[in-house]
């Protein structure tokens, strides 16, 4: 397990990152007419977008080094 | 066809299902096998998703695409900070034992039982609409579901009579079920193990009966996301849904409001409080949930899109209500055994919102609203009867049904005019009013009750202004003019548009006003007001929790007795359990019985926070004070107090006054050091100096000595010369010797003194008329200035002589041969005598006069010139000088003389008479 407090740390950098992922303008960017297997891209970007944020949480919460 | 008999009995087996785990987790947790682990206190929270989740938000991704994603975005970011901030709330809950939100943010505010009354009082209208939400969503999906295999949407609620309207017996149903779920007994640590097991479970279900009929529309009746998708690109109107924002509804502003706003209710809501942080049994649990618990949100809404472009595509009439998509799509379908499904995965996300909210107000609604009032009614006497559990319980059974009935009424006034989640966003609206004063209290010393009171108040009465008499005006129970041109025609107060400001969606336009007046009166009323002692202990024990030891911050002084403080528990916790917390406490401090125990602040203090455990905080405080006289702190106490601490301050300026002694001691003592080191250093100079003059005279005599033994025959006259060296080298050997002890004599202070008075008239002519042989030897001529007018000085007169000799002899010394002049003058000056002693000689160069006075100090170049004499003599004659008090000093031009010049102090008319006195 990590150090509680770079645990911590990571989790705030985490945040950060996500409320850069998830807000204006990044998802402009993704506000457009294209597909990505058939599925509208701001779709897919945002589930994909989530999905990894909530994998690195897992992987900072759950490691055992 | 579906009958009406099966969807019923489908649901009470559910319903059944429920009891039969909460009733084997209850016994579990008595057992002491606790069965919630990390998943299932994650699955818990998972009550997040309601009738809202599982409904609506298919409905709101029908008319705007992605809008519905906020409200799950916004707490997977804030559970990334749960660990700073939910582990704190979680830490302060378990230390203060508190039993809900209200609870929480009364006790951080001074135990303040108004501020907890407020905020039940907010968290209870606000939920109201939530609640509704849940009715609506029940009661249209059985009457949607009775329907099968037709698809009607059921009549509007306000028309049909109460008693033929479904949703008021689903509202029931819920009361009776959740009295039954949450009130069996009373808990001491208000805790329910039992409904949090239960919750997961149900949690399960949804997930199932989402993700199912996800898959049937998504892979069933169509093929894959893509070809939905790929339909739904061919239609404009839902092509547009594919990049919603711009051209929709979603504006940049509302997406970010409500990701704050949902941000905020992952905390705030009274439910999400209550499983996340009373019923939490592990801070360590959270180290799962914050990944599990966005996993869960993320599954149940992969769906979501295209059971939603599916509903339209499916449904091209437009005459369904997007709302119902999830359980309308199966029907269409003919999936009878999946739309049952839908339906119980629909009650179980609505029974658990309806469940754990329901318990979580009820709890406030006793602890924080009821008890502090009845409890101020004297004439109930309260204290005194001994049946309180079953009070307790009965307030709580009350507060449910009450609930429950308000959101039935409400469901039937404003119920109709909104979709799911709009309603639904109201009530997460009111809850975010908490957070300035819950989070401000958890890391702001300074914020205050009044402060929190103001926040609060300013926030609620926006919120009720701009979001819940705008949604009962929509439904026509108001006048819509008063939305149309604002009330009483004043257009700038329009609630939809206060102060003029538009642009904004209704949400996004109700949180900016609501969070711009309950911050903005929070911290100015914070920082304009005062804390009173109770409030500033609390805000200490919550803002540092987790830097402080056991020892409760709260000062307690009075009188009382262990068994009064045991009996007053007995009465709230039966007196068994009352008897067997203080014995715990007992044999905690090592004591044999309860009789032991002395009532001081800590058993005080150790009573109250169990009785807050059940009744709340502010009331637990009432209670032990009703037992626990607290004496008020009086003006002499308080003087006394600052007495003690002037008597600190006092020390600690003394101790820095001791301190700066120090300092200068040891200032002093290093420059003794010093001095003394050069002291020293002088000292080996000396010793130096000294031995080698005496050398060379000793090396003289030697030489010549050597030279007499080893030369027997040597000539006579030769003999004699070298004879009379040696005798002079000796002589001045012993002069120097003489000299050096004299020195160290009067540099000691072991010289002996002959004081007397001295006429120096005479010493002059005396010290003249003895070195007249050296002066004519040399052909210098003398002359003395005498005058016998000047005053006797007290000296030692054969010590004077010394000088004057010494100064004669040096004046001869570097006079030139034939041609020299010396001058003695004396004469008279304000205090004393001098004595000028003037020859042409060669001078002294400038840069000679200031060390000619040091000991060995010879001018002129020693390496060529023989000298002169010992270098000690003009050493010796200021010492002397000096001792009488006098100054001796030189004038000097390099090859035009020099001039010696002595001082002596005259003699003061009282030392003359003590001299007098003495002499005879």
């Amino acid at each position: 397990m990590a150090k509680p407090s770079r645990r911590g740390e990571r989790l705030i950098g985490l945040f950060l990152l996500g409320c850069l992922l998830f807000n204006f303008p990044l998802l402009a960017l993704f506000n457009v007419r294209e597909t990505v297997l058939g599925i509208p891209l701001l779709y897919a970007y945002l589930f994909t977008a989530w999905g990894f944020v909530i994998a690195l949480v897992a992987v900072i919460m759950e490691r055992t080094d | 066809m579906l009958q009406g008999w099966v969807i019923v009995t489908a649901s009470f087996g559910y319903i059944g299902l429920l009891f039969a785990i909460a009733y084997y987790a209850d016994k579990r947790a008595a057992a002491g096998r606790s069965i919630i682990t990390p998943v299932i206190y994650s699955l818990s929270l998972a009550v997040y998703a309601t009738a809202w989740t599982f409904y609506g938000s298919v409905g709101r991704a029908a008319s705007d695409g992605v809008g519905f994603l906020p409200i799950y975005i916004g707490p997977t970011l804030m559970i990334l900070l749960w660990w700073f901030v939910l582990r704190k709330v979680i830490r302060i809950s378990k230390v203060n034992r508190i039993t809900s939100l209200a609870d929480f943010i009364g006790s951080r505010y001074g135990k303040s039982a108004l501020l907890g009354g407020l905020v039940t009082v907010i968290a209870v209208i606000g939920i109201l609409p939530y609640i509704s939400l849940q009715l609506k969503a029940v009661s249209s999906s059985f009457q949607i579901l009775l329907q099968y295999p037709e698809i009607v949407m059921p009549e509007k609620g306000g028309a049909v009579a109460i008693l033929q309207d479904t949703a008021f017996y689903v509202a029931l149903f819920m009361a009776l079920f959740t009295i039954a779920f949450g009130t069996r007994t009373l808990d001491v640590s208000e805790r329910h193990e039992g409904m949090v097991a239960a919750i997961a479970f149900e949690a399960v279900v949804k997930m199932i009966a989402f993700l199912a009929v996800g898959a049937f529309v998504t892979f069933g009746i169509f093929g894959g996301a893509s070809d939905i998708f790929g339909q739904a690109a061919q239609r404009p109107d839902l092509a547009r849904l594919m990049t919603p924002f711009g051209d929709s509804q979603v504006t940049h502003a509302s997406w970010v409001w409500l990701t704050v706003l949902s941000m905020l209710a992952i905390i705030f809501l009274p439910r999400q409080f209550q499983v996340a942080v009373i019923e939490n049994v592990d801070e360590k649990h959270l180290s799962k949930a914050v990944w599990l618990f966005p996993l869960y949100m993320l599954a149940i809404n992969v769906f979501v899109l295209p059971i939603a472009f599916g509903g339209r595509l499916a449904f091209p009439a437009g005459d369904v209500d997007a709302d119902t998509f999830v359980l309308t799509l199966p029907m269409a379908f003919h999936q009878e055994g999946l739309a049952l499904l839908v339906f119980i995965g629909g009650l179980s996300a609505a029974t658990g919102m309806v469940i754990v909210e329901t318990i979580a107000l009820s709890t406030m609604v006793c602890n924080d609203f009821a008890m502090p009032i009845l409890l101020r009614w004297k004439w109930l006497d309260l204290t005194r009867r001994s049946n309180f559990p079953a009070l307790l319980l009965d307030i709580r059974r009350g507060a449910i049904i009450g609930v429950l009935l308000l959101g039935y009424f409400y469901f039937r006034i404003a119920g109709e005019a909104y979709a799911l989640v709009s309603i639904g966003l109201i009530s997460f609206a009111a809850v975010a009013q908490f957070a300035p004063a819950a989070i401000g209290g958890l890391y702001w010393k300074g914020g205050t009750r009044l402060g929190a009171l103001a926040g609060l108040s300013a926030g609620f009465g926006v919120w009720l202004y701009t979001l819940l008499l705008p949604a009962f005006a929509k439904s026509g129970w108001l006048g819509i003019g008063f939305l149309e041109s604002g009330p009483f025609g004043v257009e700038l107060l329009r609630p939809d548009r206060l102060f003029g400001l538009a642009g904004l969606d209704q949400i996004t336009h109700a949180m900016f006003w609501s969070m711009t007046a309950n911050i903005g009166a929070y911290v100015l009323v914070s920082l304009l007001s005062r804390q009173s002692a109770a409030e500033h202990s609390q805000a200490t024990l919550f803002v540092d929790v987790f830097t402080q030891t056991g020892e409760r911050g709260r000062v307690w002084r009075g009188t009382t007795s262990a068994s009064a403080l045991q009996t007053l528990l007995g009465r709230f916790l039966g007196p068994a359990r009352a008897a067997e917390l203080f014995r715990a406490y007992a044999q905690e401090r090592g004591h044999e019985s309860i009789d032991a125990l002395e009532a001081d602040a800590e058993l005080v203090n150790f009573a109250e926070i169990q009785l807050a455990g059940t009744i709340g905080a502010a009331s637990a405080h009432t209670m032990v004070s009703t037992v626990a006289q607290e004496e008020p702190l009086g003006i002499d106490e308080v003087m006394t107090i600052i007495d003690e601490a002037s008597q600190v301050i006092a020390y600690s300026h003394k101790l820095e006054e001791k301190q700066q002694e120090l300092e200068q001691a040891t200032a002093s003592l290093k420059a003794a050091n010093e001095r003394l080191q050069e002291l020293d250093r002088l000292k080996d100079d000396f010793v130096s100096t000294v031995t080698h003059e005496l050398r060379t005279p000793l090396t003289s005599i030697r030489a010549f000595s050597e030279i007499l033994h080893d030369h027997p025959d040597i000539d006579p006259a030769e003999r004699h010369r070298f004879l009379g060296l040696i005798i002079k080298e000796s002589e001045r050997l012993t002069r120097l010797i003489n000299q050096v002890l004299d020195l160290a004599k009067l540099e000691s202070g072991h010289a002996e003194w002959q004081t007397a008075e001295v006429d120096l008239n005479e010493i002059v002519t005396d010290a003249v008329s003895a070195t007249s042989q050296l002066f004519k030897s040399r052909g210098v001529v003398v002359e003395a200035h005498a005058t016998d007018r000047v005053p006797k000085v007290l000296a030692d007169r054969d010590r004077v002589m010394q000088v004057m000799l010494n100064l004669l002899s040096n004046a001869v010394k570097f006079c030139p041969e034939g041609k020299g002049r010396v001058q003695v003058r004396l004469s008279e000056e304000p205090g004393g005598v001098r004595i000028d002693v003037q020859d042409n000689g060669v001078g002294i160069d400038r840069e000679h006069l200031g060390v000619i006075f040091e000991k060995f100090r010879q001018v002129g170049d020693t390496l060529t010139e023989k000298p002169a004499g010992t270098g000690l003599g003009l050493a010796i004659c200021r010492q002397i000088i000096d001792h009488f008090g006098g100054r001796l000093f030189v004038q000097s031009e390099p090859g035009r003389g020099s001039t010696f010049t002595f001082t002596l102090p005259r003699i003061e008319p009282a030392a003359a008479a003590g001299l007098a006195m003495g002499a005879r």
